[in-house]
């Protein structure tokens, strides 16, 4: 029925304006032509204006089509007019469009973050390469959640991985070459196991669609090939998604990057893998293939919940902030990887909603801490000290941001750790949700430590002065405003929480139906 | 060797590439044909085999064969650094600005008989085609320029090292 409809939208499009039938393409086509627009011109203000104008339009699109596939159910786009499965087909489903919504917001909001030019490495005159290699991967990004063929996933995760790497390489710390090329490592092996998984399941199907592959697979489901291409699919998405162990390339990453960079990475490139990896496990083989003929719940719970607690561990030590942000993402990562785990509505409920709700909280956080290194030149726990009176709005914008992390009422991440407690008694673990609520205990730890510091803190002989040596103030309008908007989105959602939860439900409910199996 | 008395004296290291004589006179031979070559299979792609990254990798080949054998300069009198970073943009865009003129035209992204009912097709895998084989070529070329020179984001002063 939508294909019929997208087909008839097609066919109107000539005569009519509803030009929205092409916003799947464009949601791609606007950054992916930016991208090249900023290194031709060679000017860091055009490119500027240029990226966050494209990042605001993205998310306008991503609405759209949100909206669009809610009322309708998927959209397909053929690319070129070839039909699927012969041509490359885009396919909107639920689940897709809440993940390219989470990750244009965040890129939009991320873009309007006036860093000041104190962030990166690069000479000021050729500063334009930085937005160019952020829009490829925002492009990347969100290919990856639209289209609905598997070899075009690949490409498009590579063109989110190359740029990223790029962008982390640039922090100003020298050790960000270090942490880029670990991570260029370990984020080249993901890739390649993905294609590698690709390739087998190609050879045993004949076709890349991801939904005509779903149909194919069944018939050769027992041989050893398949068995082996899915682990390679699985292994793959695992690194880029730093689910514990293969998480090490995570914490430098996301320390030692541009700030700008860590707030977005950190709410979108793992959520993106999420995305793809619930579509590998649910659409293409089938939740009764994964979890119950080879019993993928029995690995990916236990490694869930011991990335909850390594992480949220990890995170208690750690003196740098962003550092301790980093760890505390293994763990909400967890969360999330224990929602898929669990193979139930309510679970895979919760681990899409957290794709919102940790994306918004953690970006915002990694915000705040920009704005207090902006202001202290230090991005410590020490150097919040006494914050609470100097940068009044930054230091109640963490606190609010780090109630979320730990699951307070009334913050967006109650509203996930709810959902995946229900998914675990849904599924008869009482034991599950005993350690969800026992790893939120670690978390109310490491945010205590930043917020003991930020009103009880004194700051000692030079620690009050900030950078340049001029006295800490409030962070400039330009900065608090994105960083605010993220953190108030948190609140907003915890507390009307039927919008996130009831479009992620029909997300886990799509995915779940979509079982191929 | 270089010590530290002085500079390496020109005429002294054994393995300098300008005194390879048969690497210098076959480089100077192949360096055409695989132009050419990539040109064939650049145009050859939309009939069979080939298409526009091997061509551009064919190309860009080509000038770092020639620039291993003759250095770094005398390629970037040809394609100067600035010309090859604008290649790349150049490349992508067209791609990009084909699927976009048929997107504006009414049609699907990238769908050619938008551009003539005739000829669509031909004409819209020309330009992808010569898109793509521009930026790769572009791009392999500026990769080579950033290992290959001491300074890769500049131009080096005409007459430096030159031959």
């Amino acid at each position: 029925m939508a294909a019929e409809s997208v087909g008839q939208g097609l066919q109107q499009v000539a005569l009519s304006t509803a030009f929205d039938v092409h916003f799947p393409a464009l949601e791609v086509v606007l950054p992916l032509v930016a991208a090249p627009l900023c290194f031709l011109f060679r000017s860091r203000a055009f490119a500027r204006i240029l990226s966050a104008a494209v990042a605001w339009l993205t998310f306008g699109v991503a609405l759209v089509l949100l909206q669009k596939v809610l009322a309708e159910g998927t959209v397909r786009y053929p690319l070129g007019g070839w039909a699927a499965p012969y041509g490359i087909e885009y396919r909107v489903t639920v689940a897709g469009a809440w993940v390219i919504l989470v990750v244009s917001l965040v890129a939009a909001l991320t873009l309007l973050f006036d860093s000041r030019g104190s962030a990166s490495r690069l000479a000021p005159e050729r500063r334009y390469l930085y937005y160019s290699a952020f829009l490829l991967c925002l492009a990347g990004l969100l290919g990856m959640a639209i289209t609905g063929d598997l070899f075009n996933i690949f490409v498009f995760l590579e063109i989110s991985s190359l740029s990223s790497y790029a962008l982390i390489a640039l922090g100003r710390d020298r050790r960000a070459l270090m942490a880029s090329y670990s991570y260029l490592i370990m984020g080249t092996i993901g890739g390649g196991f993905f294609m590698i998984g690709v390739g087998l399941l190609y050879q045993m199907t004949g076709t890349l669609n991801v939904e005509d592959m779903a149909q194919r697979l069944p018939a050769v489901l027992d041989t050893r090939t398949v068995l082996v291409g899915f682990a390679f699919l699985l292994v793959g998405l695992s690194i880029k998604l730093a689910v514990f162990p293969l998480h090490q390339w995570l914490p430098n990453a996301y320390t030692f990057a541009p700030p700008r960079v860590s707030a977005f990475l950190a709410g979108t490139a793992t959520k993106v893998s999420y995305y793809v990896m619930a579509e590998v496990v649910f659409v293409l083989f089938g939740a009764h293939f994964v979890f119950t003929e080879i019993g993928l719940g029995a690995v990916l719970m236990p490694l869930s919940v011991a990335a909850m607690f390594v992480g949220s561990l990890a995170a208690i030590y750690q003196a740098d902030l962003r550092r301790l942000l980093a760890y505390s993402s293994i763990g909400q990562l967890g969360y999330m990887t224990l929602g898929l785990s669990l193979a139930n509505v309510e679970g895979l409920t919760s681990g899409l909603v957290h794709v919102f709700n940790h994306g918004v909280t953690k970006s915002g956080l990694f915000l705040v801490v920009a704005c207090v290194g902006y202001r202290t030149g230090r991005t410590t726990v020490r150097s919040m000290a006494g914050l609470g009176t100097r940068m009044p709005a930054t230091s109640l914008a963490f606190v609010i941001g780090g109630m979320s992390l730990i699951g307070v009422p009334g913050t967006a991440g109650f509203v996930s750790k709810w959902e995946l407690i229900r998914g675990a008694l849904a599924a008869e673990r009482l034991w599950l949700a005993a350690v969800v609520l026992v790893s939120s205990l670690l978390a109310v730890v490491y945010v205590w430590r930043v917020v003991e510091m930020i009103y009880f803190g004194r700051p000692e002989g030079l620690e009050s002065l900030g950078r340049d040596g001029e006295p800490v103030r409030e962070a400039p309008f330009s900065m608090l405003l994105p960083t605010l908007i993220l953190v108030a989105a948190t609140v907003v959602f915890g507390l009307w929480s039927d919008p996130t939860l009831s479009v992620a439900r029909s997300a886990a409910v799509e995915l779940l139906g979509g079982a191929g199996g | 060797m270089a010590d530290e008395r002085g500079p390496v004296v020109d005429d002294e290291p054994p393995m300098r590439m300008r005194e390879q004589i048969v690497l210098q006179v076959g480089g100077r031979l192949l360096t055409p044909f695989i132009l050419l070559f990539a040109l064939y299979v650049q145009f050859h792609g939309d009939f069979g085999p080939g298409g526009g990254f091997q061509a551009g990798v064919l190309f860009a080949a080509a000038l770092v064969l020639f620039g291993l054998l003759f250095g770094v300069d005398r390629v970037q009198q040809v394609i100067p650094v600035s010309v090859s970073e604008v290649m790349i943009a150049v490349g992508v865009l067209l791609y990009a600005g084909v699927g976009v003129t048929t997107l504006l035209l009414g049609s699907a992204f990238l769908d050619y008989d938008a551009l003539s009912a005739e000829h669509g097709q031909h004409w819209g895998i020309l330009l992808v085609e010569a898109g793509v084989g521009i930026a790769v070529a572009a791009t392999m070329t500026r990769l080579y320029y950033a290992f290959g020179s001491l300074h890769p984001d500049s131009e080096p002063a005409a007459g430096e090292h030159g031959e």
